[in-house]
């Protein structure tokens, strides 16, 4: 048949919103498991630690090759869920130029599915937000802080800049210009100009911050928590919808797939929502 | 039969002269209906009450009035078919209504189902998709061979019969938020993909069908289920997912 | 003229073979050149449509629904009759001939009826070739099951939507044709006269029912498929939309229409609940095969179930009348439907009917034995030889469900009771009219070039028939007859050429339907097309309805006359012509029916006999049952049109004769 109906026809459309959408839901399991290291304070023992943790984990995401290729496959699968979404919901409209003057809808479908179009603006608005707040500042950002350590060296507490390479460096003579820091995480020695050392960016302290600000820090985390909540109703439709888009349907599975999609949309947002409400309540 | 008694209930219904001119939904009042009628036999009184006025009488499509024709359509107070569930309109009796009771009656409502007047919308979009693909290429010769020669098994004869149980009145259509008719579709590309008989052409019979059903401007499915709750014969889900996968072999054969 | 039914000499299982091997042929690249109008997409319209389409003919089908899928075979439950043997229960050709024939009460063509049990395996072949789910066994062979007037199993079903499964099949077929244009299909139109040029069929008159606009179609053959015409008696199982237009606008133009009295009442329907019922629906004859009918043996028993104060399980056993049992112990439950009806009539009228109507006209179907002994046959199969009475019950509910569910489904939705917990209610209604326009061997009515096919035609089933029957026959016209036998006629034609619709015939007969449409608009009437429609239905229920007398029809002669003067003086129909107007389309029909009902009438008081349908009251033995006069009715009774005055019409004789069955009293003890 001709490639371009595979493409077109509502259900190639099918296909194509189910498999991005079970890939970002991958994507979800890996982006919360990592996520989940903000909480690292709770087993580790200083703060520092556990910053270190955290921000070990952020470089291995930002530089891993087959990180870096999962992260354009989920930016690809984030547009496209988005941009086919946009196209079947203009389509779907034009489907019904006249609706009906009463309709009860609740007396055959959930809520979720009928408002997927909606819950799914909210999330993408709350991406790119999410990423401005984070990814971009990770990415582009010329201020980027580098983890420091506080450390007593010699009884008096002194700060260290910690390096990827488990060393540290004195923040002092770094300020002292010793060592010079080019392209925002590399040092260099000060006189030589031969780089020496790597540092970490602090995205565990830009998250703390974040959510611990004085003005903004509790809107930001109602605003998580809420949107979380939506991304939990996308998911208890989306979840078992995939399978039937792929026609992944048999009633020998389908209370399973049924119950692992329920699970699936209330565990990995309620996990994603415990992490502002901790840092914002209970972090000290 | 025990519980006959009579009500009096007001109507909302679409009065549209024809597929040109805009339509409203009108009012209408009906005194002494015996709950022990059918909806359509309560449409017929109100008519009998309009043409005694000399009113021009309501159309509406409806034939063999047992629930399996699948001319009868409607959607009564916001749901295809009723507020019954698994009964066609015609097998919807008063009885689900209460005195007093507003009733609002509305033509299926979908691009692909236009309406030609009043409560009566042109389905031929269905014929369309049938004739696509909705067949076994055999001619009608008998010359066949004999109708033991190939066994099939219980089980998938008993599935196609579920899904050839589809009358063809297009409340999956009119219930779909999203006007899709894939459950029609389903229905059709099913019954056949389960039988011997019908798995010859099956690659070609679910692309065109497919192809033909985009053609006709119904809405895309997103697995609301909304169809398979509203379908008076209670065709199952299972058949749009199983035409996915048909379509989806087919596609990359 | 003289009726010649052209039925081929020689031996009976070799007629068709012998007469198929020798009609005439169109060479193929000759059918394109002519064009075949088919009325009605029924089994028999669709079937003979798509037939005629792959053989090469220029195919136009009409039909008044908005769909071809939705003619009324779709509503046809129990199954399909085959003589293929598959139970080996000692069926064959031979059997389903003889039990039809005798089903029919011996009124109806050996020759024809040899035909179709020729044919009924080939339409089971056929109908599993195009994919028609019928219901099989646990080794994948097709199941049948029992009809009523056989002691064997041949009948193939599909739960209860045998007709639907078929009906999809033969659409199927039609829609591949129509997908690739060898068929223009014509949806919501409605035939409202043929044209005749010369003496034959050339086309037709159709209205738009859409745009109203009135639309001339020629052909070199017009086949009629457009079914029965129950409903004269407008309570019926027929679909609303069912009617006989067809069939009597060319009795008007010629073509005769033979034993219009004969009408199946069916013993198994819901019974009537209201005045502003618009129709009864039918309980499958199927159900018979698992259901026992009763009333109470005590009429006192009777009196207190009509008043509410007892419910049909508080009657034991030893006070329950299983009165076909009693009456029929060799067929029992399944007595053929004529015997069945009357039965539950006589029952009745002697006051024994449990019904709450204003007629007390209803008896029970009781499920409540089958359930417990299809229970203990599936726990004995399941392993358990020793089931509860609860297992048991729970068991045989389910069975039921696999067998009948939608049937049951159906029956609660309309009644509001359970039928798995207390038995149905039922009484006879109109069903299936076995009369229609007479036609010859080849299926050709009286006008040359017009075939009719299906329930519109009169052949097979003589006075009565059999369960199963109408859908075997219905195919086997369309599949397998008519391609031969019109192809016989179109051999003639080759050379006619395209027939153009600008002749003076067409433009006559286009002017009468626009005189008539437009004569019901322009009325200044009072009175709605059902009131009158209503009003011959009772007539008809009444006095040519399951027990007719001479003084009756004398009567509804009568009244059914003074009706008509009546309808045309004072009925009113809204609306114009020129739009979608359902009270005219009505209008015209019913204006048909009621033509129709007065030579039912008069069909049924020249019939001094009783056989199947037709019960004259006069003619009956001590026991109750038909009394048929072969010596004087041994024919077949078909009316020539002579005018507005039903009373005018010519009755014509085609001899009836019996060479292969001996005719004999039916019966069923």
């Amino acid at each position: 048949m001709a490639k371009s109906a595979f493409l077109k026809s509502s259900i190639a459309k099918k296909y194509w919103m189910a498999l991005t959408g079970l890939f970002l839901c991958l994507f979800l399991v890996g982006h919360l498991a990592g996520n989940l290291q903000l909480l690292a304070t709770l087993w580790h023992t200083t703060p520092d630690d556990a910053a270190l943790h955290f921000n070990q984990y952020a470089l291995f995401m930002t530089t891993n090759p087959a990180v870096k290729i999962l992260s354009y496959v989920t930016y690809i699968s984030i547009l496209f869920h988005a941009i086919d979404g946009i196209i079947l919901t203009l389509q779907n409209k034009k489907a019904r130029p006249i609706n009906y003057a009463m309709n009860k809808p609740e007396r055959n479908t959930i809520w979720a599915s009928r408002n997927m179009a909606v819950l799914g603006t909210v999330i993408l608005v709350f991406i790119v937000s999410h990423m401005v707040s984070f990814w971009a500042k990770m990415h582009f950002d010329e201020n980027m802080p580098l983890q420091t350590i506080t450390i007593n060296a010699g009884g008096a507490p002194q700060e260290f800049y910690v390096t990827t390479d488990g060393g540290y460096i004195p923040k002092a003579q770094v300020d002292q210009g010793a060592y010079k820091i080019h392209d925002r995480t590399s040092f260099y020695d000060g006189q030589a100009n031969v780089k020496i050392k790597e540092g970490y960016k602090d995205l565990y302290k830009i998250t703390i911050e974040f959510f611990k600000q004085p003005t903004y820090g509790l809107p930001f985390t109602i605003l998580y928590v809420l949107s979380m909540i939506v991304l939990g109703f996308h998911l208890f439709h989306g979840f078992g919808s995939a399978f039937q888009s792929l026609g992944a349907n048999n009633p020998k599975y389908n209370g399973l797939i049924k119950n692992i999609g329920k699970g699936f949309s209330i565990i990995v947002p309620a996990l994603f929502a415990i992490i502002p409400l901790y840092i914002h309540f209970l972090l000290k | 039969m025990a519980s006959n008694k009579n009500i009096n209930i007001h109507l909302k219904i679409w009065r549209q002269k024809n597929a040109k001119t805009k339509g409203s939904i009108e009012t209408y009042k009906l005194d002494n209906v015996s709950t022990d009628s059918s909806f359509l036999e309560m449409l017929d009184q109100l008519n009998e009450q309009l043409i005694n006025t000399q009113k021009e009488p309501i159309a509406f499509d409806h034939d063999c009035r047992e629930g399996i024709c699948g001319a009868c359509s409607l959607y009564i107070n916001g749901q295809a078919h009723g507020p019954a569930s698994q009964v066609t309109t015609c097998q919807l009796h008063m009885r689900s209504f209460k005195d007093g009771d507003t009733i609002y009656v509305e033509p299926w409502r979908s691009k692909a189902f236009p309406v030609i007047k009043d409560l009566i919308v042109d389905r031929s979009s269905f014929d369309r998709i049938q004739q696509a693909g909705g067949f076994v290429s055999v001619n009608t010769s008998g010359n066949t061979i004999d109708a033991n020669a190939t066994p099939v098994p219980k089980h998938d004869a008993d599935r196609a019969f579920e899904a050839a149980a589809c009358i063809g009145c297009g409340a999956c259509v009119a219930s779909c938020k999203n006007g899709s008719a894939m459950l029609f579709v389903g229905a059709k590309v099913s019954q056949y993909a389960l039988l011997p008989q019908g798995k010859v052409e099956a690659t070609q019979r679910v692309l065109n069908m497919v192809r033909q059903m985009d053609e006709e401007g119904f809405g895309n499915c997103t697995n609301t289920g909304a169809c398979e709750v509203e379908c008076p014969k209670g065709i199952s889900l299972e058949n749009i997912a199983r035409m996915n996968r048909e379509y989806l072999f087919a596609s990359i054969k | 003229m003289k009726l010649d039914s052209k039925i081929p000499e020689g031996n009976i299982s070799d007629k068709w073979t012998d007469y198929k091997d020798h009609l005439k042929l169109v060479a193929p690249n000759n059918r394109p050149k002519l064009d075949i109008i088919v009325v009605g997409t029924g089994l028999a319209g669709a079937s003979a449509a798509a037939s005629f389409a792959e053989m090469g003919y220029n195919v136009k089908a009409f039909c008044f629904q908005d769909s071809p899928r939705r003619a009324h075979s779709i509503a046809a439950q129990g199954g399909i009759n085959a003589a293929k043997n598959y139970q080996n229960d000692g069926d064959s050709i031979y059997r389903l001939f003889y039990d039809t024939i005798k089903g029919g009460d011996y009124r109806a063509r050996e020759a024809n009826v040899h035909r179709l049990a020729e044919v009924s395996g080939n339409i089971i072949d056929q109908c599993v070739a195009q994919g028609v789910p019928f219901a099989r066994d646990y080794g994948g062979m097709l199941d049948n099951r029992s009809f009523g007037g056989t002691q064997v199993q041949r009948t193939f079903y599909a739960a209860g939507q045998t007709g639907q499964q078929l009906l999809l099949g033969a659409y199927s077929s039609l829609s591949r044709q129509i997908g690739q244009g060898r068929i223009q299909m014509y949806n919501r139109h409605e035939m409202l006269d043929i044209v005749k040029v010369n003496g034959k069929a050339r086309g037709i008159i159709a209205r738009n029912l859409v745009t109203g606009e009135l639309e001339r179609h020629s052909g070199h053959a017009v086949i009629i498929a457009s079914g029965g015409y129950g409903n004269v008696y407008f309570l019926s199982t027929n679909a609303m939309g069912s009617n006989v237009t067809a069939g009597w606008k060319i009795h008007k133009k010629g073509a005769y229409f033979a034993n219009p009295c004969f009408v199946q009442i069916h013993p198994t329907c819901i019974p009537v609940h209201g005045e502003n019922q618009s129709k009864l629906t039918l309980m499958s004859e199927s159900l018979r095969n698992s259901g026992r009918i009763w009333v109470p043996k005590k009429k006192e028993d009777a009196e207190a179930i009509r008043a509410g104060k007892l419910k049909a399980t508080d009657i034991n056993e030893e006070d329950r009348d299983y009165f076909l049992e009693r009456r029929y112990p060799a067929f029992g439950n399944l007595v053929p439907r004529d015997v069945a009806s009357r039965a539950a009539k006589e029952r009745c009228d002697a006051g024994f009917g449990i019904e709450a109507n204003a007629t007390n006209e209803g008896v029970y179907l009781d499920f409540s034995s089958e359930i417990i002994s299809k229970g203990k046959q599936t726990a004995y199969a399941a392993g358990n030889h020793n089931p509860s009475d609860d297992e048991v019950i729970k068991l045989g509910k389910a069975w039921i469900e696999e067998k009948y569910g939608n049937l049951f489904q159906m029956y609660q939705q309309i009644t509001d009771e359970n039928p798995y917990e207390v038995p149905m209610k039922i009484y006879p209604a109109v069903h299936y009219t076995m009369g229609g326009v007479w036609v010859d061997y080849n299926l050709q009515s009286t006008i040359p070039g017009c075939f009719v096919a299906g329930e519109a035609n009169f052949s097979d089933h003589g006075a009565n028939r059999l369960g199963a029957s109408a859908l075997m026959q219905g195919l086997a016209d369309g599949y397998f007859v008519l391609p031969y036998t019109v192809s016989d006629y179109l051999a003639g034609e080759i050379a006619t050429g395209k027939i153009p619709t600008d002749s003076a015939e067409f433009t006559e007969a286009e002017n009468a339907v626009r005189s008539q449409l437009e004569g019901f608009l322009n009325n200044k009437g009072t009175k709605s097309v059902d009131f009158f429609h209503k009003k011959l239905g009772h007539i008809m229920w009444n006095k040519v309805g399951m027990g007719r007398n001479a003084q009756g029809l004398t009567e509804a002669i009568a009244e059914i006359a003074a009706l008509k003067e009546e309808f045309f003086r004072d009925v009113y129909v809204p609306g114009t012509t020129d739009e979608l107007n359902t009270e005219l389309e009505k209008a015209v029909r019913v204006a048909d029916f009621i033509d129709l009902g007065q030579l039912m009438a008069r069909d049924a008081l020249q019939r001094n006999e009783s056989c199947g349908g037709h019960f004259r009251e006069e003619y009956q033995d001590a026991e109750g049952e038909t009394l048929r006069d072969d010596e004087n009715f041994a024919f077949v009774g078909a009316w020539e049109y002579q005018g507005n005055d039903i009373n005018a019409e010519v009755l014509h004789k085609e001899e009836l004769k019996y060479e292969y069955i001996k005719i004999a009293a039916r019966n069923y003890k």
